[in-house]
């Protein structure tokens, strides 16, 4: 396969990843912590099955009602003084926000954590056109200033040293030398962005949870930094996904308690904003983006990827997401659900995602809304293999090995050739080294087979 | 077609049949939601006090926050140390607010967040550009659960309100807990 | 009752003797067990790398081998979970359904089925458990670590009736060891990281041996092992259950 440094997918790009071993090491523990802390916060919640069930019926509600929820979601919200966009993809998305702007004579923003602008690619549009972005979410302002995209959801620079992050704030904010101290360098970062929150007209944000009863929209944030931006702002664009409805206020309930404890472990973000009316003299607007999800709530394997409210819990859970890396995806969502959402978006681009996985099943436990992630992840490759997106190499090999799998004969005298693993998956011997012989030893092959051993021995006790 | 029609009819064309609304299973409370809060709070950062006088509360506040700054509150009680009415202010100008002093409506034990709707805060950005925050919330307005704080706030009808749990606060540096990320760098709260 | 002994294409090849104890095992506990010669593999291979289409010949072979048996059991926990969510036949499709009921991994069988209570077993070791991922969150051997839910753990469950054995704790008890079937070789930087840490996890406990209810998993950390040239095997728990002495 050639090595091209664009086109890497996750296996060339998690190989690169894993070269520097105590990094790995570093970067697992990290997430595995996590992990912990959200096992420590679910068993201390006796009711947290009960609530990712109901969790789980009430988006499974919301898909199925989908069109009327968006209505009266809108109705309400347009009642309640918010002026209500839709947009079918990313790009109109992008151009709604830039016509926002210059309806205003604005060419700087504040942001604060949305996902879906990510996937949007809000941020170069708006560049190439001149807007100057700037993310308040720490995280995400670390990543703006390294110029890279965040690596996790919900912890944007997990991927970073603080040594790494002292170097950046040294270079862009002007912290001292060799600086790593992560209270000195907050600090740094809340002086400079307490200036931009105070200057900047115009502020978006993502959306946490929409209720359709109310025409509100809940912002979740542990930094303040969504709030600081829309109250300072004479404009608040929020920007979702179709898919982040509930239905009833009510139903918050269930959402705020699942939605930290998987995500952080903590029993509740520090703040979770409800947004209602615009501040007197203040404009709102929402963007309701489609973006690819109407296609995936007609697919009938992949609907319930759509109930996902972006916790994050499967990518800390996920062994393999934990040594290779949200960049790893090359996708603005990683991890188990970046990869059954991405295909849905480009089946080409996106083949590799649900191969590099194990189907271990830990991501569809940790689940807040049960969704059943590596069922998915198996039903994507079937697909992907059936529109032809896997190597003809691997599939000549498969053909092979079905054909020895279904004659016994065939298949006694193979194994006793030879290793089959070897012989008919040509793409393992085709690479310069055999890439389990990388860091294992080969199996010792036996004497002989349990099946000749069983028809020697049980043959002489029947006789 | 505008968008908004195209994507209506989509979801109207993929959307699953339907699908019934669960009930929502209440936990059962705690026997003491008060002392559960202060534990929960405590253990998220935030500094709780019992006091049973507003008396009570000047004194703690002028001994642990510096009063001789900008101090805005909701009370006017405060008046002698406090601004306590902002009206009509450009919330720009509240940047160099060192104390903001305000009433929750109530607060919940099982995160120790109080309900602060809009009404209550004198101005949106206040809880959020202060550099220390003090709360006041009465001991019998503490419910168990969030389930038990929408029930009790279903009649609400202000344009914003929030949900506030502890100071402000950043883990994004090697998930190294820090206090103080744009936010207030602390929460007192006052159980009364 | 007559219960059909299915053995998993790779251990027939590689590890015969976990096959033999299976087979020695079950029948020490009273049970008439046959192994059907024509048996080849359960299709899984070629299912988890999206060729499920092509598993057709091999759900064939399976049904038409085990149709007849009142029970069927394989050790290995993977194969099984495999067979009793996949398994079809458009010639026998009653048989290829009723036989996803009657598929049983070694450790559930001996457990739910024949109910064991003790065995006259011998291994005075320090073990450690692995969890297979099909096993536990599959056909659910013992409890997930994820869920909040009471504990259970039927492979403890029988080990602890070995004489003599230890089994150890770990730091983490149940995260894949990075096999996950073409996955070894196809991520292979990952899958030898995720098996090296599994590893490490035993050494660092003391383990001797370190068991599981799948010997792929058990494969590729033997790799491992062998690489670092350690003392520590590898055994499948049927071979810990069926010894003596």
């Amino acid at each position: 396969m050639k090595a091209d440094i664009v086109e890497k997918d996750h296996a060339a790009l998690s190989d690169i990843f894993n070269r520097d071993e105590p990094r790995v090491n570093w970067h697992d523990e990290t997430l595995w912590f996590v992990r912990q802390k959200r096992d420590k916060a679910a068993h201390g919640t006796s009711d947290w099955e009960i609530l990712r069930e109901t969790a789980s019926s009430i988006k499974n509600n919301v898909l199925s009602d989908l069109d009327n929820y968006l209505r009266q979601f809108e109705a309400k919200a347009i009642e309640n003084g918010i002026e209500v966009h839709w947009a079918i993809d990313g790009a109109e998305h992008n151009r709604i926000v830039h016509s926002i702007l210059k309806e205003h004579g604005v060419n700087r923003m504040v942001k604060s954590k949305s996902m879906l602008t990510e996937e949007c690619h809000l941020n170069e549009y708006l560049s190439e056109n001149g807007v100057e972005v700037i993310d308040s979410d720490l995280g995400e302002r670390i990543v703006q200033l390294a110029k890279e995209p965040p690596s996790h959801i919900v912890l944007p620079c997990i991927h970073k040293k603080k040594e790494e992050i002292g170097d950046l704030f040294h270079e862009y904010l002007g912290t001292a030398a060799g600086e790593a101290d992560p209270q000195v360098l907050t600090e740094a970062a809340r002086q400079h962005l307490r200036d931009t929150f105070l200057t900047r007209k115009v502020a978006l944000t993502g959306v946490n949870f929409a209720v359709a009863e109310t025409g509100e929209f809940v912002v979740c944030t542990n930094e303040g930094n969504a709030d600081m931006g829309a109250h300072l702002a004479d404009v608040h664009i929020a920007s979702m996904g179709i898919e982040k409805l509930i239905p009833e206020r009510k139903h918050l309930g269930v959402f705020l308690r699942l939605l930290t404890r998987s995500a952080t472990g903590q029993p509740i973000t520090t703040y979770s904003s409800h947004f209602k009316k615009p501040r007197p003299g203040q404009k709102m607007h929402i963007i309701l983006v489609d973006n690819g999800r109407t296609v995936q709530l007609g697919r009938e394997s992949f609907r319930n990827s759509l109930k996902c409210i972006r916790c994050g819990a499967c990518m800390n859970t996920c062994p393999v997401y934990r040594r290779s890396g949200g960049h790893s995806y090359h996708n603005a969502i990683a991890g188990p659900i970046g990869s059954i959402l991405a295909p849905n978006l480009d089946m080409k681009k996106y083949a590799d995602l649900p191969f590099a996985s194990t189907l271990c099943g830990s991501c569809s436990n940790v689940c807040p809304v049960k969704i059943d992630i590596h069922d998915q992840l198996y039903k994507w490759r079937q697909v992907l293999v059936k529109e032809g997106h896997v190597s003809p190499v691997k599939t000549a090999g498969m053909k092979a090995m079905t054909w020895t799998f279904s004659m016994p004969g065939l298949f006694a005298f193979a194994g006793k050739a030879g290793r089959i693993f070897m012989k008919y998956m040509p793409f393992v011997v085709n690479n310069k080294l055999n890439p389990w012989y990388k860091e294992r030893e080969m199996p010792a092959p036996p004497k002989e087979a349990f099946r000749e051993w069983y028809a020697r021995e049980r043959k002489k006790i029947k006789k | 077609m505008t968008s908004r029609e195209k994507i209506l009819a989509a979801v109207s064309a993929n959307k699953p049949d339907l699908l019934p609304l669960p009930e929502i299973n209440v936990p059962v409370s705690s026997d003491d939601v008060v002392q559960r809060f202060v534990t929960v709070a405590a253990g998220i950062g935030t500094k709780v006090y019992m006091a049973d006088s507003l008396e009570k509360v000047k004194e703690i506040i002028h001994a642990s926050l510096n009063t001789s700054l900008r101090v805005i509150a909701s009370l006017p009680a405060f008046s002698d140390f406090a601004e306590t009415d902002i009206t009509g202010l450009d919330p720009h100008s509240l940047e160099d607010t060192e104390v903001a002093i305000l009433e929750a409506e109530m607060g919940v034990a099982e995160n120790s967040a109080l309900w602060v709707p809009e009404d209550n805060m004198m101005q949106r950005v206040l809880p959020f550009i202060c550099q220390h925050l003090v709360m006041i919330v009465r001991k019998d307005e503490i419910v168990d659960n969030m389930h038990l704080a929408y029930e009790k706030m279903a009649a609400y009808k202000s344009g914003y309100g929030a949900f506030i749990a502890g100071p402000s606060k950043t883990a994004d540096i090697e998930q190294s807990l820090v206090l103080g990320a744009h936010g207030p760098r602390s929460l007192t709260i006052f159980l009364m | 009752m007559k219960v059909g002994l299915f053995i998993p294409c790779y251990v027939d090849q590689f590890y015969p003797n976990a096959a033999i104890a299976t087979l020695e095992l079950l029948e020490k506990l009273g049970v008439d067990v046959e192994y059907p010669a024509g048996q080849t593999c359960c299709g899984q291979p070629m299912a988890n790398s999206g060729f499920s289409h092509l598993t057709g010949g091999c759900d064939e072979l399976f049904t038409d081998h085990f149709k007849e048996f009142d029970y069927v059991v394989a050790p290995s926990g993977s194969c099984v979970l495999h067979i009793k969510e996949h398994l079809h036949s458009e010639k026998e499709p009653g048989e290829a359904l009723s036989l996803r009921k009657k598929v049983y991994e070694l450790v559930e069988f001996l457990t739910d089925v024949l109910h064991v209570k003790d065995l006259q077993a011998k291994f005075p070791h320090k073990v450690g458990v692995h969890q297979s991922c099909h096993g536990l969150r599959g056909l659910k051997l013992s409890q997930m670590s994820e869920l909040v839910e009471p504990g259970f753990s039927k492979p403890g469950y029988l080990l602890n009736m070995v004489e003599g054995l230890e089994l150890i704790d770990l730091t983490r008890t149940d995260e894949c060891c990075g096999f996950g079937g073409t996955f070894c070789v196809a991520e292979e930087a990952v899958s030898s990281k995720m098996g090296k840490d599994r590893v490490a996890d035993h050494l660092q406990h003391g383990a001797e041996y370190i068991t599981g209810a799948d010997l792929s998993c058990l494969m590729h950390m033997e790799g491992i092992l062998k690489r670092q040239k350690s003392d520590v095997k590898v055994i499948h728990i049927a071979e810990i259950l069926n010894s003596s002495l």
